[in-house]
């Protein structure tokens, strides 16, 4: 597979801070790679350095062929289009008093009113909301509604790729399984590529081809999903694994088995 | 130095068909339809549920955190024996001594413009301790959380604390009041699952020494497996299934908590020595 998107040795500093140093990895078109980590890993950051909310201190990202690392705002104009986020809050990522129409429609100013209303209702439809949603605005939708809205504003400029940084952490379990599930549908109708990023194991395992785990900034270990998920051959992801819970394998174990088993890892 | 909690025939808290009605701008809202639980000495009881399903209220009820004029509380909520919801009196006394919370978020919970060790030295003055004992009695929880060079980390602010650290602190100063039950209200879902561990050990360790009831609040099946010995999943303010935490999460009887555990997505085993 070539890669759609590839980064190498990206290095985003704030102040003397490192977020991100010194990483590398490629996307294929149409496949889904998880940045997984916990706080303060860098992996927000590289969410935030692909969409070029923040320009890399150093390295090169290229999508497609081009390098954007370094473009200005105006040269990333054209470009800016095909990669989009969907943001970790459903409740603050909204503008409170526009309605679901206009924050959809949004990506699309300069086509005509009749244009912009056609494409926020297939888009609408698309996520899998009614047509009466339209006229609402966020305070009257669920959290899971929300990111739907997220989701469609995404998806209204025809991205080829989508930065998903944290998009279901907010929600119940029960809704994120059905925002997966529209992800994955999304993902197979149109070819789009994601980078997801989580803190969650299994969530990265159900819905990412592959992996890269990330501590202070740095690469830990990159891989099939399942294999390393597996068969994981770094300390540090194997304390993630072990801290995991999953309820359907906990038989028996008490938080000091936990503990015992995240002793092995480098503090 | 925590002490032990003297043993007694009286359930640390018998809850009794409990209801919760909110009033809101529009109209008035069950959040609790009629509940009923009881946590022994040294139990560990879980309430599950998604985003409003009561469990949250239910929690505040029993620590009578409700704004009394837009809860209407029935039922009984009996903490050693003493019904707070007829003796609101009660509720003032017990709370924070015979009652403590550990809250969700470590990260907003304390004042950020006190330091750590005002903060706990406010709440050991508040259980009774005089101000010339404070400060020792203040190192000694410390030491209990297990938080290292306690002395140090009493001039502190919060921010110069991480998450996993400011938990500790806030269950330090749940205890200062030697509470025979912990509410704890999501304590580990604002933290990385590294720091989880370890704080769901603290607490099952200083119940194993002290014989501290804990009524713990939760979404998360993983933690409601490791650390109750029943749960009670809740839905629309009722409980719809009740049992021991293995019977519940192992072979659940209803078809919610099935659909519940369905939702988890499922990470397997993994092979704890790298091949």
């Amino acid at each position: 597979m070539s890669a759609f998107l590839s980064v190498r040795d990206l290095v985003v500093s704030y102040g003397g801070f490192r977020a991100v140093d010194g990483v590398s990895f490629d996307i294929g078109k149409g496949e889904t790679l998880a940045v997984v980590g916990e706080s303060g890993c860098g992996k927000s950051t590289i969410a935030r350095a692909l969409v070029r909310l923040v320009t890399p201190t150093s390295g090169s990202i290229e999508l497609d062929g081009t390098d954007i690392a370094q473009l200005s705002e105006k040269q990333l104009r054209p470009v800016r289009h095909r990669v989009q986020m969907v943001f970790q809050d459903p409740y603050g990522s909204l503008d409170p008093h526009l309605t679901a129409e206009r924050i959809v429609a949004e990506p699309l100013r300069g086509r005509s009113a009749a244009d912009r209303h056609r494409e926020a209702a297939r888009l609408i439809d698309l996520v899998g909301l009614p047509a009466s949603a339209l006229d609402r605005r966020p305070a009257e939708f669920s959290g899971g509604q929300r990111q739907r809205i997220g989701i469609a504003r995404a998806l209204a400029s025809s991205p080829d790729l989508l930065v998903l940084d944290e998009a279901t952490s907010a929600l119940d379990v029960s809704v994120q399984a059905q925002v997966l599930a529209l992800l994955a549908d999304l993902q197979r109708e149109r070819g789009l590529t994601y980078l997801f990023i989580s803190h969650n194991l299994g969530v990265v395992k159900q819905i990412s081809d592959r992996i890269v785990v990330m501590r202070a900034g740095r690469l830990v270990e990159t891989g099939a999903t399942d294999d390393v998920l597996r068969s994981p051959a770094e300390p540090y992801t194997r304390a993630l694994r072990a801290a995991a819970l999953d309820p359907t394998t906990m038989r028996g174990r008490k938080p000091r088995d936990v503990v015992r088993q995240l002793q092995g890892a480098p503090a | 130095m925590v002490f032990p909690i003297p043993h007694d025939t009286t359930p640390i808290l018998e809850v009794t068909d409990l209801q919760v009605e909110l009033v809101t701008a529009d109209r008035v809202v069950r959040a609790v339809d009629g509940v009923s639980f009881r946590i022994g000495r040294g139990e560990t009881v879980t309430i599950i549920g998604e985003s409003g399903s009561g469990k949250s209220t239910t929690a505040m009820g029993v620590l009578q955190l409700l704004p009394e004029d837009l809860a209407v509380l029935s039922g009984s909520v009996k903490v050693g024996g003493v019904d707070l919801l007829v003796d609101r009196d009660a509720a003032r006394r017990i709370r924070g001594r015979m009652v403590s919370l550990i809250p969700q978020d470590p990260m907003t919970a304390l004042s950020p413009v006190h330091s750590v060790g005002k903060q706990l030295t406010g709440a050991i003055r508040l259980a009774g301790h005089p101000r010339s004992a404070a400060r020792a009695r203040a190192v000694e929880l410390l030491e209990a959380v297990r938080i290292p060079r306690p002395a140090e980390q009493l001039d502190k602010y919060p921010h110069q604390l991480s998450g996993g650290m400011l938990q500790r602190v806030l269950i330090a100063i749940a205890l200062a009041g030697h509470p025979v039950l912990l509410v704890a209200d999501e304590p580990t879902s604002a933290l990385d699952v590294t720091v989880q561990a370890g704080i769901l050990d603290l607490m099952l360790e200083l119940q194993e020494r002290t014989g501290i009831g804990i009524l713990m609040i939760t979404h998360d099946l993983g933690v409601a497996r490791l650390v109750s010995d029943r749960i009670h999943v809740m839905k629309d303010g009722r409980f719809v299934e009740s049992g021991e935490a293995e019977q519940v999460v192992d072979a659940p009887h209803e078809e919610y908590t099935k659909r519940l555990l369905a939702a988890v997505p499922q990470l397997g085993t993994f092979e704890e020595v790298p091949a």
